[in-house]
C-alpha cells in the first residue's frame, strides 16, 4: 500500500501546489487586514494546528497497520487472535480528543464573546447596510448620506455595520477583514470589523440569493482619516450639476429614464428613487455593479443591456435610447462628484 | 371545464382499473409478466434492489448536475450556464444526493441486509416497506420532472425563505421541492418505523441487541433519527406548502412571518439527516472492516455507544449551519461545544477501525479498499467539520467553498464510498453473481483520486474568498488552478462511473456465480444461498455470539444450528396497492404544484380509496409448505 500513500501525498501536493502563496490580498481570509480577521485567522490556525496532529496521529497508525497487517502470500489459512478491544487503549483515545477539544473550545467561546462586544459609540462609526437582489446599499447615519456597492471606511477604527436585508437573506463578507453576518428581512443584524491599513478589500454575498447572487460584490475602501474625512466632505454636498451642453441633455434624460429607481442627490430632482442603488457621487466608484470597471464605454454597455453584465439584476435594458441619448446620459452621470 | 372533463375520464379509467372490466384478458397477461411480478413485491430484497437501482439512477441524474456546474466553473467569467439554470442545477445536484441518491442507496443495502443479519424471514410491515419505496420514487420522479415541465426549484436543497417564497421565485420550480419531498418524505419515515420495528421484533433466538452486527445497529439508530427528524420536515414543508400555494404567512416578512422559522425546522431536520446519512455507511464499513481482516470488531461495544452517542449529539447541534444568522454569542457557542462533542465519539470509532485492521490478515478486495479510502476522506471531513464548530473561524468558512469541500469529504467520503463498499460487499447476495475485482480496482482508483482532485483544492478555494453557491468567479484573485483542477477531478470521477457501470453489466452477463459465503463472512446473510431464497431462512438460526457465522465456523461445523423445526413458512402475499397509492399521491402532487386544487384534489381521493381498499382486504398471506423448499437445513 505504498502506492497509496505516494499517490495520496501527490494529491495532497497538487492541492498545495493549486494554492500557492495565500491567495489574493485583498480578498483572503489568509491574510486578514484588521483585528477582527488576525483572530479569526489565529483561531483558524490553531484549529489547523490541532487537526494536523490528528489527521499525522491517524495517518501514522493506519499507514503502519495497513502495511503490517496486509494478508501475504500463505496466509490465506491463517486465523488472527480474535481481540475483543481494550479498555486502556480505548479510554486514551477517548480522552485524548476530549483534552485536545477543550484546549479548542476555550478560545473558541471567549473570541466568539469578545467579538460580539459593541465598540464605544465615541470610538468607532455606523454604517447601515441594506441588502437589496443584487446591489448593496450603505448609509453613514452620522454623516446623513448613502452611497451603494462601495462603502468608504476609515483605517484604525472600528466600524459597526448594521445590516437589514429588504428583500430575500444576503450575507455580509470581506474574506480580509472578517467575516461573515447575514442580512435577513425583519431582523438586525451588526458586525463590527476594523482595517488596519488603506487599501480596498473585496466584498462577497455569500447566501444564496437569485440569479444574480455570484456577481453580488461589493467593495470596502479603507482610506487614511483624513482622505475619508475629504470624501465624506466631498458627498455631503455633492456636485451634482452638469459641467457642460451634453451632460445638461443627460440630466434631462436622467429625468426621463432613471429618476424613478435611482437617487442623485444635489442635483434638484423632485423624486429620489429607492428601489435602484443610490448614483451620488458615481465618478468615486471603482466599479459599476460590482462587477466592471467604472469607465464611460461599461456604464454605456449596461445602461443598454444590464442583463449581459449581471444575469438577474432587476434593471430594465434601456436600448431604446440613442447613441447620442446614451452618450449624453454617461457625461453625465460619470461627472457625478 | 377542460378540467372536468379529464377529471371524467380520469374517474372512468381508475374505474377500469379497479374492476378489471375493460379487458379482463389483457390484465391477466399483465399479471404474468415480470413487471408486474416487481410492482407488487413485498420481498424486502426485492424492494432494497429496486431502491438501490432508482437511487443509481439518480445518482447518475445528480451526477450530471454537478459536472454540469464544474464545466460552467472551470474557467473565469464561462457563460456555459449562468443564472437561474446554475442556481437550479445547484439546487437539484443537492436536493437529489441527499434525498433522492444517499438515503435510498443505504435503504437498498437496509432492506437487503438487515433482516438476513438478524435472522429474520422478512422485515415487520412488508407492505409498508413497499409503499414506503413507491412514495420515495413517485416523490423523486416528481422533483426530476421539474426539469421538463416549468423549471426546478431554485432555492438551493436548503430552500431558505424568503428567496423560496412566490415573491422571489415564481413559477412552479419550489413547488416541485416541497411536494416531491413531502411524498418522498412519508416513505421515509415509514420504512424508518418498519426498520426499527423489525429490528426490536424479528431477530432470530439468541441475537441479542450487543449480538447484532454493526451494519444492523447503524440502520437502527439511523431509523430512530428518521422517526424524529421527518416529522419536521413535513411540518415545515407543510408551512412552506401553503405560503405557496394558499398565500399564508409562515416566513413572508412582510406578513408579518419570520424567515430565520424556517432556518431552524430545516436545520432541526437537516442536521440528523445527515447522520441518518452516515451512520448506516459507518456499519457498512464496520462490517466491511471485521470481514476483510478476519478479526471481530475492535471494542464492539463502544462502537454501538459510539453510534447511539452520535445519533444522540445530532439532534443538538443544528445550529452550527446558522452561526451567522445573528443568535448571540450565547447560542453559538453552546452549539459549538455541543458540535465539538461529537468529534469525540467519532474519534472512537476511527481508531477502533484501525485497530480492527491491527494485527488482522487484511484483504484488499474492491470492497475493502473502498473502506479505505474512506477512512482517510472521512477523517479529513471530520477534522474540517471541528474547525468549522469553532464560532469565529465559522465566520469566515461558512457558506464559501471551504464549506462545500468538508461536506463532500464527509458526504461522499462517508455514504459515496459506503454505499459503495456495500454495493461490492453483498453483490453476490443480492444477485448470486460476483462483481470483476479488477473492473472494480478501475472504478475505485480513478473515483478516488478524481474526488481529492476535486475537493481538496476547493478548501483553498472557500478561504481565498470564493462563496459557494456562485455560477462564476471573476479572474485575478487566485481561483484559477484551484477551480480548474477542481473541474478536472470532476471529468475524472465521471469516468470512474463509466468502469462501475460496466462492472455491472460484465457481472450479469460473465460475472462468478457466488457461493453462499464468497468473502468468509462472519454474519448471518452469509449463511444462506445466493440470492437468498423468498423466505430467507428455511429455520431460523440459532445465533450463539457475536458474528454468528464466525463463531460456528470456528466453534462448530461451519453451519448455523436450527433455532426451529421445519415447518410451513408464512409469507405476505403480493400487493399492487402500494403502487396505486403513490400513483395517487403522484398524482396530487403534480396537481398542487401547478396549484390546481381539483387535481390535487383526485389525487388524494385516490389516496383514500387505496387506503379503504387496504383496510378490508382480507389478505393472510400464504405458506410454504416443508417440502416445498428448495434448500434443507438452516
Amino acid at each position: 500500500m505504498k502506492r497509496k500513500g505516494l499517490i495520496r501525498a501527490a494529491v495532497l501536493l497538487s492541492g498545495v501546489s493549486a494554492v500557492t502563496g495565500c491567495g489574493n490580498r485583498n480578498i483572503s481570509v489568509l491574510k486578514p487586514a484588521g483585528p477582527v480577521g488576525d483572530s479569526q485567522m489565529d483561531l483558524i490556525r490553531l484549529s489547523l494546528v490541532i487537526m494536523t496532529l490528528v489527521v499525522i496521529v491517524v495517518s501514522v497508525l493506519y499507514i503502519y497497520a495497513v502495511v503490517r497487517f496486509r494478508e501475504r502470500p500463505g496466509q490465506k489459512k491463517e486465523i488472527p487472535e480474535q481481540v475483543e478491544g481494550s479498555k486502556k487503549l480505548e479510554l486514551l483515545w477517548t480522552i485524548i480528543p476530549i483534552l485536545l477539544l477543550v484546549i479548542l473550545g476555550i478560545p473558541t467561546v471567549s473570541t466568539t464573546f469578545q467579538l460580539n462586544k459593541k465598540p464605544e459609540p465615541a470610538e468607532s462609526m455606523r454604517v447601515n447596510v441594506t441588502g437589496y437582489q443584487y446591489w448593496w446599499a450603505f448609509e453613514y447615519p452620522d454623516y446623513g448620506f448613502e452611497t451603494a456597492n462601495e462603502v468608504h471606511i476609515p483605517a484604525g477604527k472600528k466600524v459597526e455595520f448594521i445590516m437589514t436585508s429588504h428583500d430575500v437573506i444576503h450575507a455580509f463578507w470581506v474574506p480580509s477583514l472578517g467575516g461573515k453576518q447575514d442580512l435577513s428581512p425583519g431582523r438586525i443584524n451588526r458586525l463590527v470589523l476594523q482595517a488596519d491599513k488603506p487599501g480596498i478589500y473585496e466584498g462577497r454575498c455569500t447566501e444564496l440569493c437569485g440569479a444574480g447572487h455570484a456577481l453580488m460584490n461589493f467593495r470596502v475602501i479603507v482610506q487614511q482619516p483624513e482622505d475619508f474625512e475629504a470624501w465624506v466632505n466631498r458627498l455631503k454636498k455633492p456636485d451634482s450639476q452638469p459641467d457642460n451642453d451634453t451632460a445638461a441633455e443627460g440630466k434631462k434624460l436622467f429625468a426621463q429614464n432613471c429618476m424613478g429607481c435611482h437617487a442623485i442627490q444635489g442635483a434638484g430632482y423632485k423624486v429620489l428613487g429607492q428601489t435602484g442603488p443610490e448614483l451620488t457621487g458615481l465618478s468615486y466608484r471603482t466599479r459599476l455593479a460590482g462587477v466592471v470597471n467604472n469607465t464611460k464605454e461599461d456604464l454605456s454597455r449596461w445602461i443598454t443591456n444590464p442583463q449581459r453584465i449581471k444575469p438577474g439584476n432587476h434593471m430594465p435594458a434601456f436600448d431604446h435610447l440613442t447613441e447620442k441619448q446614451r452618450k449624453a446620459l454617461t457625461e453625465y452621470l460619470s461627472g457625478l462628484k | 371545464m377542460g378540467t372536468l372533463i379529464i377529471l371524467l375520464v380520469f374517474v372512468l379509467f381508475l374505474a377500469a382499473i379497479f374492476t378489471g372490466g375493460y379487458n379482463r384478458r389483457y390484465l391477466e397477461r399483465a399479471r404474468e409478466s415480470w413487471l408486474w411480478g416487481w410492482i407488487t413485491t413485498v420481498d424486502h430484497k426485492k424492494i432494497g434492489i429496486m431502491y438501490v437501482t432508482a437511487g443509481g439512477l439518480f445518482f447518475l441524474i445528480g451526477g450530471l448536475e454537478a459536472l454540469l456546474m464544474r464545466l460552467q466553473l472551470m474557467f473565469p467569467n464561462n457563460d456555459f450556464i449562468s443564472g437561474d439554470i446554475y442556481n437550479q442545477l445547484l439546487s437539484m445536484h443537492g436536493t437529489t444526493m441527499i434525498f433522492l441518491v444517499s438515503l435510498p442507496l443505504l435503504f437498498g443495502l437496509m432492506n437487503v441486509v438487515v433482516p438476513l443479519q438478524i435472522g429474520a424471514r422478512d422485515v415487520a410491515f412488508p407492505f409498508l416497506n413497499a409503499l414506503g419505496f413507491w412514495l420515495y420514487f413517485a416523490g423523486g420522479l416528481l422533483l426530476n420532472l421539474s426539469w421538463l415541465f416549468g423549471g426546478a426549484p431554485d432555492a438551493g436543497w436548503t430552500n431558505y425563505a424568503t428567496l423560496a417564497l412566490p415573491e422571489y421565485s415564481p413559477g412552479p420550480g419550489v413547488n416541485y421541492y416541497v411536494m416531491g419531498l413531502q411524498i418522498t418524505g412519508i416513505g421515509t419515515l415509514m420504512s424508518g418505523i418498519n426498520f426499527l420495528v423489525t429490528i426490536i421484533n424479528m431477530r432470530t433466538p439468541g441475537m441479542t441487541y450487543l449480538r447484532m452486527p454493526l451494519f444492523t445497529w447503524s440502520a437502527f439508530v439511523a431509523s430512530a433519527l428518521i422517526l424524529f427528524t421527518f416529522p419536521p420536515l413535513t411540518a415545515g414543508l407543510f408551512m412552506m406548502m401553503f405560503d405557496r400555494l394558499f398565500g399564508t404567512h409562515f416566513f413572508a416578512v412582510a406578513g408579518g412571518g419570520n424567515v430565520t422559522i424556517w432556518q431552524h425546522i430545516f436545520w432541526i431536520f437537516g442536521h440528523p439527516e445527515v447522520y441518518i446519512l452516515v451512520l448506516p455507511a459507518f456499519g457498512v464499513f464496520s462490517d466491511v472492516f471485521s470481514t476483510f481482516s478476519r478479526k471481530r470488531l475492535f471494542g464492539y461495544t463502544s462502537m454501538v455507544f459510539a453510534l447511539v452517542a452520535i445519533g444522540f449529539l445530532g439532534f443538538m447541534v443544528w445550529v452550527h449551519h446558522m452561526f451567522t444568522v445573528g443568535l448571540g454569542p450565547v447560542a453559538n457557542t453552546i452549539f459549538a461545544i455541543a458540535t465539538m462533542a461529537i468529534a469525540v465519539p467519532t474519534g472512537i470509532k476511527v481508531f477502533n477501525w484501525i485497530f480492527t485492521m491491527w494485527g488482522g490478515r487484511i484483504r484488499f478486495s474492491t470492497p475493502m479498499l473502498f473502506a479505505n479510502g474512506f477512512l482517510v476522506v472521512f477523517v479529513m471531513g471530520g477534522v474540517t467539520g471541528v474547525m468549522l464548530a469553532v464560532v469565529p473561524a465559522n465566520f469566515q468558512f461558512h457558506d464559501s467553498y471551504f464549506v462545500v469541500a468538508h461536506f463532500h469529504y464527509v458526504l461522499i467520503g462517508g455514504t459515496i464510498l459506503g454505499s459503495f463498499a456495500g454495493i461490492y460487499y453483498w453483490w453476490p447476495k443480492m444477485f448470486g453473481r460476483m462483481l470483476s475485482e479488477q473492473l472494480g480496482k478501475w472504478h475505485f482508483w480513478p473515483f478516488y483520486i478524481g474526488f481529492h482532485l476535486t475537493f481538496f483544492p476547493q478548501h483553498w478555494l472557500g478561504l481565498y474568498g470564493m462563496p459557494r453557491r456562485v455560477y462564476t468567479w471573476m479572474p485575478g484573485y487566485d481561483l484559477e488552478l484551484g477551480n480548474l483542477l477542481s473541474s478536472i477531478g470532476a471529468i475524472l470521477m465521471t469516468i470512474s462511473l463509466f468502469f462501475f457501470l460496466y462492472n455491472v453489466i460484465w457481472s450479469f452477463t460473465k460475472g462468478e456465480k457466488a457461493g453462499s459465503d464468497p468473502w468468509d463472512g462472519r454474519t448471518l446473510e452469509w449463511t444462506v444461498s445466493s440470492p437468498p431464497p423468498e423466505y430467507n431462512f428455511a429455520q431460523l438460526p440459532r445465533v450463539r455470539g457475536l458474528d454468528p457465522l464466525w463463531v460456528e465456523k470456528s466453534a462448530g461445523n461451519g453451519e448455523m444450528q436450527p433455532a426451529e423445526p421445519l415447518g410451513p413458512i408464512h409469507m405476505p402475499n403480493p400487493n399492487h396497492l402500494p403502487f396505486l397509492m403513490s400513483l395517487g399521491f403522484f398524482i396530487s402532487g403534480f396537481g398542487f404544484v401547478f396549484q390546481s386544487i381539483q387535481v390535487g384534489v383526485l389525487g388524494l381521493v385516490l389516496v383514500v380509496v387505496t387506503l379503504f381498499i387496504r383496510s378490508f382486504e382480507e389478505d393472510h398471506g400464504y405458506h410454504i409448505q416443508p417440502e416445498e423448499l428448495q434448500t434443507k437445513g438452516v
